[in-house]
């Protein structure tokens, strides 16, 4: 019998959201580690029930959290994430010098193939893999030790490694994305990394066309079209087909083309889904009206997905890793807000119906399908 | 054995209720007793200080006997009382944030 569960991280603990395959009934599990920032929860798709989840805290610091029971129990495992070699510096909001510093972990991607290999994206940006389930951390110092990394700045949010994109066909091929650095990608498991940014333009940067400096949001692919990207900037959505290489800009007809989140379609790789955002000081949707916006034709061309959504004083934000899909036949769409919601859709978003409404400001969510 | 009293969020962490009793080697230090604590708990490592820098986590501070001892060196001796067991030694979060 299939069944689904998605994993929410919150400003307050983690909770894990499970129902069978109609997605009807949901039974909520939680708060897990209360009272803890939980920036992201990720399960292994080799082995669904070995999840992996990041909490943190103001006054703790990093702490890294392994289940092999599908989240039923928790092992405190490895939170030290040392830089390789002396850090360097990277630029500051004013553009003075700013040494590295470890921070927090912002996202964990599990091996596509080995449930104690798992790789983390942290703040200050830098890109970590563990092989023993988490236990022990090393760099891969290629991406910082990049040449561009001195002139790195932090977005707002801090200088995060939020994205990370495993290419289900090429094991060698990893894509991530920084801010405000702008996407990146190796071609040999992580030792060297080359900036993928040709194509974006950033108008609040000195230079608008810069290899490196531009505040990407989030990129996403499907796994049976690695080479399509596409990604939510500051403002713009991207769309590349050759790897990263070039992008081109697909944002059309949106009401606004600020957003955080972006992802693609189960089942139809040229289907992807944003949340426009009002603009980037004003982080709620556009007239109050909470909107998920579909493309089914890779861009361009959206339409508002609105049904089942707060239509009138919904000031609400989507964070960049808190929209998710599922992979049964009618593709499940889930996404949290800093308001505490999470929304599902099983029609793959023309139908929508909260899952859970008073959570903690939702930071990530993601999906497990069991087929 | 020292008795150390842990903010709740760590208590929960290294499912310890009540004050842990903590064994330092003699003469007991500020930086010792913070060894022990992390090797009785591997799980509070790098929670009570950077696990880099070793150096106290800003929004913590260490109290004990009335006093504030937060910024005692890591080789200070601690109080007679506290290495006695007579008195915890206390690790206080600030009362800060939401």
């Amino acid at each position: 019998m299939s069944k689904v569960r998605v994993l929410v991280g919150t400003r307050k603990g983690a909770f894990i959201l499970s129902s069978d395959g109609k997605r009807k009934n949901w039974n909520v599990s939680g708060p897990h580690f209360g009272g803890w920032e939980i920036y992201h929860m990720k399960g292994s798709p080799v082995d669904p029930e070995r999840l992996y989840a990041s909490q943190s805290s103001g006054w703790f610091g990093q702490v890294l959290q392994r289940s092999n029971d599908g989240g039923k129990t928790w092992e405190a495992v490895g939170n030290l994430f040392p830089y390789d070699g002396v850090p360097g510096t990277h630029q500051w909001y004013d553009g003075t010098a700013h040494p590295w510093e470890f921070k927090r972990v912002w996202h964990l991607e599990p091996s596509l193939t080995d449930p104690d290999s798992v790789y983390a994206g942290v703040e200050d940006a830098a890109f970590f893999k563990s092989a023993d389930g988490g236990r022990t951390w090393s760099e891969l110092s290629g991406l910082r030790r990049h040449g561009s990394g001195p002139r790195w700045q932090p977005g707002a949010g801090g200088m995060c490694l939020h994205t990370i994109l495993l290419d289900p066909s090429n094991p060698e091929r990893i894509f991530i994305a920084i801010s405000a650095a702008g996407a990146f990608r190796t071609d040999d498991g992580g030792r060297t990394w080359k900036p993928i940014n040709r194509g974006l333009r950033s108008e609040y940067i000195p230079d608008p066309t810069a290899e490196v400096g531009h505040c990407v949001h989030r990129i996403a692919m499907h796994p049976s079209r690695p080479h399509v990207l596409f990604m939510q900037k500051h403002w713009d959505i991207m769309r590349s087909d050759d790897s990263g290489d070039t992008w081109r800009e697909v944002s059309g007809n949106l009401p606004s083309d600020f957003g955080f989140p972006i992802e693609v379609h189960a089942h139809e790789p040229e289907t992807i889904y944003v949340v426009p955002i009002k603009s980037d000081s004003e982080h709620y949707p556009p007239d109050g009206k909470l909107r998920v916006y579909r493309s089914r034709t890779g861009g361009n061309e959206w339409e508002a997905l609105s049904r089942g959504l707060p239509q009138e004083d919904c000031y609400v934000n989507v964070l960049r890793d808190a929209m998710a899909v599922d992979s049964l036949d009618g593709c499940g769409v889930y996404f949290g807000t800093t308001g505490g919601q999470v929304y599902a859709s099983t029609d793959g978003g023309d139908n929508w119906a909260p899952v859970v409404r008073d959570l903690p400001a939702v930071l990530s969510v993601e999906v497990q399908t069991f087929s | 054995m020292i008795r150390v009293r842990l903010p709740a969020h760590l208590q929960t962490l290294a499912r310890v209720s009540g004050d842990a009793e903590i064994e330092v080697a003699c003469p007991a230090t500020q930086g010792g007793l913070v060894d022990a604590i992390e090797a009785r708990y591997p799980e509070l490592r790098g929670t009570i200080r950077d696990p880099v820098t070793r150096r106290r986590r800003p929004f913590l501070r260490f109290f004990a006997c009335g006093r504030d001892l937060s910024d005692q060196l890591p080789d200070a001796l601690l109080p007679e009382a506290v290495a006695e067991g007579r008195e915890p030694f206390l690790v206080v979060g600030a009362i800060a944030g939401g």
